[in-house]
C-alpha cells in the first residue's frame, strides 16, 4: 500500500504537568476527510497545532508525504510548510484588518519568494473566484466582508501555495447557519477537484457526520474510538 | 428591531432564533429594559400589568447571559453573590438569604450545594458556572427567565445539561423561559413556541414543532434545508441559501429577505410584508402559501 498523506504516530503534547495529547495515532489519505471530535479540552486543537509543527510535539511522529517532520530543524521544515495549511475558526481574526483581501491572499506567495509580478495578480483573482468571491472583493478589507465571505478569503489564502493538506479548525463554527452550508459545499468541491486531505476539527455532530469520511474521537487526550459516518451502523451513534 | 410584537404565557418556553445581527439579543435585552445607551426606542413591554420591565429586573424577570464567567464576580463566593441578589429585592435576614441561595444552587443540580456556596467561581467547572448563573437568575423565583445564548460557549454534552436545567426551572419556580439561540435543534427539543427573526423583524411565530416541521416563511425553510441532517446521506452537497444577511443600515423598502429568496417576486421588493395568520402561526411573507413541502426541494 502506498504511503498515506499524513501519518501521525503516538503523538504526545504536554503543557507543564498536563498531558493534552496522549499517544494519539491516525492516518489520512489524500482526498480524504478525517474529523477529530470530542468535548472542549479533549486535545483536538493541540493535535492540530502539533500536526502543523506550530507547536513541537513532546513525543511521537508526524509523517507527511512520507517524511518524518518532528525531527527536522525549522530550516528544513520551511519549504514543506506551504503544503500543509491551517484554516481557523475566527474568519476576521485570521486576516489582518488593515490589509486588502488581495494582499492577504498574495502574502503567502510573496513570503515564499514565489510572487511573479506579471502573473501574480491574475493568480489572486483566480483564487478569489475559485472560492466564490467576485474578484472585486480583492480591493476590500476584512470588515467590509461578511463572516462567510471572510472565511472564503481565508480559504483562498490557504490555497495560494498549492497545499496537499488543510487543517480546518472549527472552520464553520463561527458562521451563521444560512451561510455555513455554502462554505461546506465549497470545501467539498475543492477536495474533489484538488484531491486535498482534510484534518477537520469540529464539535458539531451533525456537521461531522455530514462532512467526514472517518471520525476519530478524543477524550482527555486519548483516542477513544474511530468510526465511519457512512457505514451502516453509524446512524445508531 | 423593527416593529416586533409577541406574547409569552406563564410557564411557557419561547425560543427566539435567527442569525447574528437579526436582533435576537437586542430583543432579549429589551425585555429587561436593557437597551444600549443612545438607542431610539418605541413600543412597550408589559409584564403582568407592569409596563416598566427594568423595575422588575432581578425580581420578576431574570437574565441568564451568554458568558457565565464574566457574569459572576471573581472576588466573592458564589453563595454570597446569590444571597446579595435575594437581599437586593427582599427584606429577609442574612440567614434566610443564604438558605435561599443554597436552595437555588440545589435546584440547578449543584452537588453538595451548601459547601459549594462558599466556593469562588474559579473553583467551579464551566458547566457548573453556567448553572450557577441560572441559579442567580432564578433565586428570586421570577415569572420570566430570559436566557441569551446560554449554551453557545459549551460543548455538546454540557449544552444539553444546561438546557435541561433551564427548562426544569419552569417546574421548580413556575417561570416562563425566553431562550435566545441559533441552535434550532435545541428549540425543537425544548421550546413550546418559536419566534424566527430576520433583519430585526419576525419572519415566523408559532408552535415550535409546527414551524420547524412545516415552515411557511422562506427564510425558516431555507435555514432548515441548509442544515446537515443526522439521518441524511453523508457528503452530499447541502442546499445553501445564496448571499448573506443584510447590514442593518442597508435595508430597502421591500422584504429584507427578498434578495436571497428563491420565491421573491416584484411585490416582495416593493412592500415589506406584515405578519399575518396562516396554518396556525404568524408569517410575514407575500409568498407564504407557496413555500414547498418537503423543504428539501426548496433550494
Amino acid at each position: 500500500m502506498s504511503e498515506p498523506l499524513l501519518d501521525v504516530r503516538d503523538l504526545v503534547v504536554r503543557y507543564g504537568p498536563v498531558t493534552a495529547v496522549d499517544h494519539v495515532s491516525f492516518a489520512l489519505e489524500a482526498g480524504e476527510t478525517l474529523a477529530l471530535d470530542g468535548p472542549s479540552g479533549c486535545g483536538k486543537s493541540s493535535t492540530a497545532l502539533a500536526v502543523l509543527l506550530l507547536r513541537r510535539p513532546d513525543g511521537g511522529e508526524v509523517r507527511f508525504e512520507g517524511r518524518e517532520l518532528t525531527g527536522l530543524p525549522e530550516r528544513e521544515l520551511r519549504p514543506l510548510r506551504p503544503r500543509m495549511q491551517p484554516v481557523l475558526q475566527d474568519p476576521y481574526g485570521s486576516l489582518s484588518p488593515r490589509r486588502r483581501i488581495r494582499d492577504a491572499v498574495a502574502e503567502p506567495l510573496k513570503v515564499r519568494g514565489r510572487w511573479d509580478p506579471g502573473r501574480g495578480p491574475a493568480r489572486v483573482a483566480e483564487l478569489l473566484e475559485r472560492v466564490g468571491l467576485d474578484r472585486s472583493y480583492g480591493d476590500r478589507r476584512p470588515h467590509e466582508l461578511s463572516g462567510g465571505q471572510c472565511q472564503r478569503a481565508g480559504i483562498a489564502r490557504a490555497l495560494a501555495c498549492e497545499p496537499r493538506l488543510l487543517v480546518l479548525d472549527e472552520p464553520v463554527s463561527a458562521l451563521d447557519a444560512s451561510v455555513r452550508a455554502g462554505v461546506l459545499n465549497l470545501l467539498a468541491d475543492l477536495q474533489d477537484e484538488l484531491g486535498l486531505g482534510y484534518l477537520f476539527i469540529c464539535h458539531d455532530r451533525a456537521v461531522v457526520r455530514h462532512f467526514a469520511d472517518r471520525v476519530v474521537e478524543l477524550r482527555e487526550g486519548r483516542v477513544t474510538s474511530e468510526w465511519r459516518p457512512r457505514s451502516p451502523g453509524a446512524a445508531l451513534r | 428591531m423593527r416593529g416586533l410584537s409577541f406574547d409569552l404565557h406563564p410557564g411557557e418556553v419561547l425560543g427566539i432564533v435567527g442569525e447574528s445581527g437579526a436582533g435576537k439579543s437586542l430583543t432579549a435585552r429589551a425585555l429587561l429594559g436593557m437597551v444600549p445607551r443612545g438607542a431610539v426606542t418605541g413600543g412597550t413591554v408589559v409584564l403582568r400589568g407592569s409596563a416598566d420591565p427594568a423595575a422588575e429586573r432581578g425580581r420578576r424577570i431574570g437574565l441568564v447571559p451568554q458568558d457565565a464567567l464574566s457574569a459572576l464576580s471573581p472576588v466573592h463566593p458564589v453563595g454570597d453573590q446569590l444571597a446579595a441578589a435575594v437581599r437586593s429585592v427582599r427584606r429577609v435576614s442574612r440567614r434566610e438569604a443564604a438558605a435561599r441561595a443554597v436552595a437555588a444552587l440545589e435546584r440547578v443540580g449543584i452537588p453538595d450545594a451548601a459547601r459549594r456556596a462558599r466556593a469562588y467561581p474559579h473553583e467551579y467547572s464551566g458547566g457548573m458556572r453556567q448553572r450557577a448563573v441560572i441559579a442567580m437568575a432564578t433565586v428570586n423565583e421570577p415569572d420570566v427567565v430570559v436566557a441569551d445564548e446560554p449554551t453557545t460557549a459549551l460543548d455538546e454534552e454540557r449544552r444539553e445539561q444546561v438546557l435541561r436545567v433551564l427548562t426544569e426551572q419552569r417546574e421548580a419556580v413556575g417561570a416562563a423561559l425566553v431562550l435566545v439561540t441559533h441552535d434550532l435543534d435545541a428549540v425543537r427539543r425544548h421550546a413550546d413556541r418559536v419566534l424566527v427573526m430576520y433583519a430585526g423583524r419576525a419572519a415566523e411565530l408559532g408552535a415550535a414543532g409546527r414551524v420547524l416541521d412545516r415552515p411557511r416563511a422562506p427564510y425558516t425553510a431555507g435555514l432548515l434545508a441548509s442544515l446537515p441532517r443526522p439521518d441524511g446521506p453523508p457528503r452530499r452537497r447541502l442546499p445553501a441559501l445564496p448571499g448573506s444577511p443584510p447590514a442593518p443600515g442597508a435595508l430597502g423598502a421591500g422584504c429584507a429577505f427578498a434578495p436571497r429568496c428563491p420565491l421573491a417576486v416584484p411585490a416582495c421588493r416593493a412592500h415589506e410584508p406584515e405578519p399575518r395568520p396562516l396554518d396556525g402561526r404568524l408569517v410575514a411573507c407575500h409568498r407564504a402559501a407557496d413555500v414547498p413541502d418537503p423543504i428539501r426541494e426548496f433550494l
